[in-house]
């Protein structure tokens, strides 16, 4: 597979499931304005998967887009173990979202500089979107961290320290990295983690909560080289069931 | 019935009667929210959010109100904050029938106008 098609994918996939994850909390979030607010993100993330999967299909000639993202094997899917694990409570879904978003807020920054030309098009239009995804988790992290109290704090805190080895696998390497960087596609997750500790780092600070050391922490790899936990398989079994129980059927 | 969606999963509790209830001001107070299309034009009232502050309150107005229609700004208020006459003072906006020195079609421009208009029209 050519790298920029691999980096497609891994975008693609990370953005489908955590769509698909965040969506599990529709009609189960803690007040009505926030399960909308919630919802519709989840919305925009299944929509940017769709983008993806839908250049996968223009400039490659791959399938098309429900086809890519609801009819490949478990392996096939190169999303990061982040985007994978069920929901648990609402501060590991707030702080997942936090870490996920700057993370794709970013990477879709550094690919408005990309060689390619579409694909830098793309990313100028998806970080407006993405940057209100990343208001959203400032704004609860800094109400539940800094201006909380201390039950608020203490289960933000162990948020944080449940999902950042799972966030750090998000800038695990693809096989074909030093290409992409070579041809000026994209900057290269070692870059890209970089960058984002460091915004991450200094907003977790503000709000009162604490960063584990990254070297105390072992990141949760394998997602990019298809390499998954045991959550994904029956994640993408129940999120194509329909699909599956009539694949010819037409909507 | 086994499933990853909490949905699912919360369908033993509701028939186990276990269903949570709320009250009226769990989700916080109201917002009234205004939405402003275009730089310049006047910020109109669009509707009202429930938000436990004002920082959220323009989290949520944003997704509720600003999603579907072009958007530059938002602001939002506390409904509490707003002043408004009782209802039943609102026989104090109907007027008196014979008021026509109050109107600008009372006023003597009016005529200049018209003659005008019969000036063009012939």
């Amino acid at each position: 597979m050519e790298a920029t098609q691999e980096l497609l994918f891994k975008i693609a996939d990370d953005a489908l499931i955590m769509g698909h994850t965040d969506s599990t909390w529709t009609g189960l979030g803690p007040t009505l304005e926030e399960d909308i607010a919630f919802s519709s993100m989840s919305q925009d993330k299944i929509g940017h998967a769709w983008n993806l999967y839908q250049m996968l299909h223009d400039k490659f000639g791959l399938a098309d887009a429900d086809t890519l993202g609801f009819k490949r094997e478990e392996k096939e899917y190169k999303c990061s173990h982040l985007t994978e694990v069920p929901t648990q409570d609402y501060a590991y879904a707030l702080v997942r979202q936090f870490f996920f978003d700057h993370g794709q807020f970013m990477r879709f920054s550094a690919l408005k500089n990309s060689s390619i030309e579409w694909l830098a098009d793309f990313s100028r239009k998806v970080t407006s979107e993405i940057k209100y995804h990343t208001l959203h988790g400032d704004t609860w992290l800094k109400k539940l961290g800094a201006q909380g109290n201390e039950e608020s704090k203490a289960r933000m805190q162990s948020a944080i320290n449940e999902v950042f080895p799972l966030a750090l696998g998000y800038f695990e390497e693809g096989p074909r990295e030093a290409e992409l960087i070579e041809k000026n596609i994209f900057i290269g997750e070692k870059a890209l983690q970089e960058a984002w500790l460091e915004k991450v780092g200094d907003l977790v600070a503000q709000y009162g909560l604490t960063l584990p050391e990254g070297n105390t922490v072992d990141p949760s790899l394998g997602g990019r080289n298809g390499y998954h936990t045991e959550h994904l398989q029956p994640l993408l079994a129940e999120m194509t069931e329909v699909t599956a129980s009539d694949p010819e059927a037409t909507w | 019935m086994d499933s990853l969606d909490p949905r699912i999963a919360r369908l033993h509790d509701i028939r186990a009667g276990e269903v949570p209830t709320v009250g009226a001001h769990d989700y916080g107070e109201t917002y009234e929210v205004f939405h402003q299309a275009k730089r310049g034009k006047h910020h109109a009232h669009v509707g009202t959010v429930h938000a436990p502050d004002p920082e959220l309150a323009l989290v949520y107005a944003k997704e509720q109100y600003g999603r579907r229609q072009q958007t530059v700004n938002m602001w939002v208020v506390r409904t509490a904050d707003i002043f408004a006459f009782p209802y039943d003072d609102s026989d104090m906006f109907d007027s008196t029938p014979q008021k026509i020195h109050r109107e600008a079609a009372g006023y003597k421009t009016r005529d200049k106008i018209e003659a005008y208009k019969k000036k063009q029209a012939q």
